[in-house]
């Protein structure tokens, strides 16, 4: 039977190749599927795969929708790596989408560049806060972050949930749970004329380049590395875990909560009760699926980000139900990831 | 308001088998070295499958059989991208959610709109008229009290058991128990299975006798709770029955004092479940009780 | 910079294609619909799917539907309804209050497309809105709990706190308590519009405390047959709901979206379509008032179709002054009925809610 054998050495000419392999099983299994379920095969992989591709405007919600699910992957990158498992940055990008929407209707009709600085940073710092309290629990008392961050996430939808039908909502808006929309002031600037693609992708972007420089160049990445390998290791090393708990957790929720402030003032452009569908689980994905490496981790993003687009697109060219592109999206992760096994193994023949 | 107690004890115990079914299923799971987070995927496929079989077929029973079957399905494909083809456990576990959540619905679209059949009590009806006990202790069917029975048999089984003694010493170090001559990626397959099988009766539950209909999206995130439950109950199976009466209990009573009239509002209500199982959690941790989770949790096993 | 204006020109140019794609498909008109929800919750928006097929069927070959479902009210929505309209969509409904803003966004773009938005209080040229008065059911809803409620209590299972669902809450006690002036409604907030097995809970938690009709503004028809289960009253919402609880069913109130989407999109064909605020109830045929079950003793039928011929006739508004919210603030004065403005934004409770209200 064909079984795996590890390789001595991570397999460069199959980090390249894998991604490939992905797509052509991707391909495969999409067009069994669409043939069992009576769907055209050949149209239907098109629309999915190819029709984002081919328009600029497809390209510019391609990369739009990328900035929340890479910015949510980059930072809990850095704490899995570290071996720190916060699942809560749901809770951490509605935190900072609330952070955000507060300073902008603060400074409502102010003007100046500034204030789009502050909304930012209101953001980061609403996301670092709400991670702040699985951090600090679980240096006190030893708490599961695993449990408070995904219990906390919950408790962060139904306070902007409060928040937005009670004090933020919009005073001429019939008391429906809206926030004003925000001044221009406090809206990032469009990247691409025409389209809807902002700023926050070249931030996103440089972003992601000082964390790969964080992760491989400075202490912190050292740190990091060392207590992802074993708390003992840490210990040898004079690495303290509590203060490592404390640092992940202020990068992932400042990450996603800067993605939260983004998509207030950029896509939206107020506080809505529903600020996300679930980026920051998403972003979990997105971290493994980029091996946890900042570039993969970008690169996942638009993977992630044209299974979504394709799926819609193909709910709108061919009536395929949504349930379809459930089923396909969860089947491709799989394949991709399984086609990544080939970097670190190799198929062998054993009888 | 005699009334209004016992019938709130018998809610809260009803509302939390399908938290303890998924719970004490993950447990073994988990106890094994698998951290599967494809419980709500694998509740959602054991809730339609439950319901189309009861609906086809007429038989609740054969209903949560079928739903134990769906959930044990998909926790094979879990198994078998985890095990054989080794790829990372977390997101497997999420994409199955995905995938899981995505075929039900597919699944599903043609029994939106049917009722689903009642579903008898065990005990005949004289002992249930006994004043107070009789609602509390009979007024179950059997499902509830299997699912209350049941983390006691998988603690028995996990902790007293030879089998039990396999599962946690794959899970606490699997090349060592590899190289005693355990067949770990058996062992974990058969766990994986157990803890789909139990997910999918948790969703089964729902659609078969709780709130007995098909629509999507229904386990409305009781996998994630279930989850949470096992690493509160630090692996632990009755501790997992303790934490979903908790859980499910400060849910039902936020509910009941919100039909009192009490003027909070109602978004800090709900929260109430969510912070209280934190505060319970950081109370007991803070005096170090446990904690341990199975220290290969999510770490790959290969046999070379 | 050059490269940007490049880009732009083609960015428009392919927009423009698919414009003239749909064009070219000739007198077939291009109909898209945005769902909130999934088209198999048996609630809001498997009744605008309804609405949809009830489109096709009138209109056969003259019109070609789309509907993307599970559209979440965030970012992604603008993107979608923006895929609607390049795609070559002539006229696109949205269907949930979460995409007004993003409609009207889209809308500045396609100044050649007709948008359709549901719920929501925005209008501009080529942005029309639409809903229905389901107030106008709840009242007849009231005055049936009112005389079939032995315990004066009716339990309301509730979603959000908004003023649709305030509104509808202060129209059933205003009506109950014509026929029982100590009506009481216990209200229980489920913070999500669809949960089967919490709605459940909170219809136990009602009748736990003495409500012995259940009324929700939930989608799911859990309470129903929570409500069938515990031998008391219930009310369906969205749709029929009597196969979830025969007995427990007194009756529902419909959404019918059919015949509005078909007028609509003929009017896009004869080109009279224009931008304009429906907000239809009994008598347009909006909401439908479904079979009365078995609890609905014939008088009360008779007063229920009384009430549903008076309200159709204009001779009765739910919302007849005197109305003084629960903290004795006169809302509407004797003798004159609430506008529409009050109505649209409606943010107390009347005498006789328990419950919590955010923001008074």
């Amino acid at each position: 039977m064909l079984i795996l054998k590890p390789r001595e050495e991570g397999s460069r000419l199959m980090l390249w190749l894998s991604p490939f392999f992905a797509v052509f099983v991707m391909w495969v299994f999409g067009g069994v599927m669409f043939w069992v379920l009576g769907l055209p095969v050949l149209e239907g992989l098109g629309v999915f795969f190819l029709d984002p591709l081919l328009s600029l405007r497809g390209w510019s919600e391609l990369l739009l929708k990328a900035i929340p699910l890479a910015l949510c992957g980059l930072g809990l990158s850095f704490g899995f790596r570290a071996g720190i498992w916060n699942i809560g940055a749901e809770g951490q990008l509605l935190m900072g989408a609330l952070g955000g929407s507060v300073v902008a209707l603060y400074f409502y009709e102010v003007e100046g560049f500034w204030v789009l600085v502050l909304v930012l940073l209101g953001g980061v710092l609403g996301g670092m806060l709400w991670g702040l309290i699985p951090a600090l629990l679980k240096t006190w008392s030893g708490a599961s972050e695993i449990l408070t961050s995904l219990m906390l996430t919950y408790v962060a939808g139904l306070f902007l949930s409060a928040m937005v039908h009670g004090p933020l909502r919009d005073p001429d808006g019939y008391n429906f749970p809206e926030s004003r929309l925000f001044s221009d002031s406090s809206l990032v600037p469009i990247l691409w004329e025409g389209t809807r693609l902002h700023w926050g992708f070249v931030v996103m972007l440089v972003l992601a380049f000082l964390l790969w420089l964080v992760m491989s160049r400075h202490r912190l990445g050292y740190w990091m590395n060392v207590c992802g390998g074993s708390s003992r290791a840490a210990l040898y090393a004079g690495v303290d875990p509590k203060k490592m708990v404390v640092i992940s957790f202020l990068i992932s929720g400042g990450f996603a909560g800067l993605a939260g402030a983004f998509e207030v003032s950029g896509s939206l452009g107020q506080l809505v009760p529903v600020v996300s569908p679930g980026y920051g689980f998403t972003g979990i994905i997105v971290a493994f699926l980029g091996g946890l490496h900042p570039l993969g981790v970008v690169v996942g993003s638009l993977v992630l980000s044209l299974t979504y687009i394709g799926g819609e697109n193909a709910q709108i060219a061919m009536n395929m139900p949504s349930a379809v592109t459930g089923v396909f999206q969860g089947a491709l992760l799989l394949f991709l990831l399984a086609c990544r096994t080939l970097e670190s193994y190799r198929l062998v023949w054993r009888r | 308001m005699e009334e209004i107690l016992i019938s709130g004890l018998v809610t809260i115990v009803t509302a939390s088998c399908p938290l303890i079914f998924a719970g004490v299923g993950e447990v073994v799971t988990e106890r094994s070295g698998v951290l599967n987070l494809g419980v709500e995927g694998m509740m959602a496929m054991g809730a339609v499958g439950g319901f189309a079989v009861a609906h086809i077929s007429g038989s609740a029973d054969l209903g949560l059989l079928a739903s134990i079957v769906c959930g044990m399905l998909l926790s094979l494909l879990f198994g078998f991208f985890t095990q054989y083809l080794l790829i990372n456990q977390v997101v497997s576990g999420l994409s199955l959610t995905i995938f899981g959540l995505g075929l039900s619905a597919l699944i599903g679209r043609d029994f939106v709109g049917f009722s689903g059949l009642g579903f008898p009590s065990l005990f005949p009806d004289f002992l249930r008229d006994i004043p107070v006990l009789g609602r509390v202790l009979f007024d179950y069917n059997y499902v509830v009290y299997l699912s209350l029975l049941s983390p006691f048999l998988v603690s028995w089984f996990l902790f007293k058991t030879r089998a039990g003694i396999v599962v946690r010493a794959t899970g606490d170090n699997a090349e060592a128990a590899h190289s005693l001559g355990i067949r770990v990626v058996k062992v974990r397959m058969l766990s994986i299975m157990f803890g789909g099988g139990m997910a999918g009766l948790g969703g089964g539950y729902l659609s078969v006798i709780y709130t007995p209909l098909w629509v999507e999206n229904m386990v409305a995130g009781r996998g994630w709770v279930a989850l949470a439950l096992v690493v509160f109950a630090a692996w632990r199976p009755i501790l997992v029955l303790w934490g979903a009466l908790l859980f499910g209990g400060i849910a039902i009573i936020q509910l009941n004092v919100q039909a009192f009239g009490l003027g909070i509002q109602a978004q800090y209500m709900t929260m109430f479940p969510y912070l209280a199982t934190v505060l319970v959690l950081v109370v007991m941790s803070k005096r170090s009780i446990f904690q341990k989770s199975p220290r290969s949790l999510g770490r790959l096993f290969f046999a070379d | 910079m050059v490269m940007r204006v490049i880009l732009t020109r083609f960015c428009g140019l392919l927009i423009l294609g698919f414009g003239l794609m749909g064009v070219a498909f000739g007198d077939t008109l291009q109909v898209g619909f945005v769902y909130v929800g999934p088209i198999g919750d048996h609630g809001w928006t498997y009744q605008h799917n309804k609405g949809r097929e009830y489109l096709e069927k009138m209109l056969g070959s003259k019109v070609e539907t789309t509907y993307v479902e599970s559209v979440a009210e965030g970012g992604d929505s603008e993107r979608v309804i923006e895929q609607l309209a390049s795609s070559g969509h002539d006229v696109i409904f949205t269907t949930s209050f979460g995409y007004m803003n993003p409609t009207l966004k889209v809308a500045k773009r396609y100044p050649h497309v007709k948008f359709e938005h549901a719920t929501g209080f925005k209008r501009v040229k080529n942005v029309s809105t639409y809903n229905a008065r389901y107030y106008e059911g709840r009242h007849v809803l009231g005055l049936i709990a009112g005389h079939v409620s032995k315990s004066g209590v009716m339990g309301y299972v509730a979603s959000f706190p908004i003023p649709e669902v305030v509104r509808g809450i202060n129209a059933t006690i205003l009506a109950a308590r014509k026929i029982n002036p100590d009506m009481r409604v216990k209200v229980v907030w489920v913070n999500s519009w669809f949960d089967p097995g919490k709605e459940s809970d909170a219809a136990k938690a009602l009748i736990d405390q003495g409500a012995d009709v259940i009324l929700q503004h939930t989608d799911s028809p859990a309470p129903v047959q929570t409500a069938e289960s515990r031998g008391v009253y219930a009310f369906g919402q969205a749709s029929d709901m009597s196969s979830f609880g025969a007995d427990a069913h007194l009756t529902a109130i419909e959404n019918v979206w059919g015949p509005y989407y078909v007028s609509r999109v003929k009017a896009v064909m004869d080109g009279s379509w224009k931008s304009s605020d429906t907000w239809g109830g009994l008598e347009a045929g909006m909401v439908k008032m479904a079979p009365y079950g078995p609890g609905v003793p014939s008088s009360v039928r008779k007063v229920a179709d009384k009430a549903v011929a008076d309200i159709k006739a204009g001779r009765l508004h739910p919302f007849t002054g005197p109305i003084k919210s629960r903290d004795g603030e006169m809302k509407v004065p004797v003798g004159s009925v609430a506008d529409d403005g009050l109505l649209l934004g409606m943010d107390f409770f009347v005498e006789g809610v328990e419950g919590s209200l955010p923001g008074s």
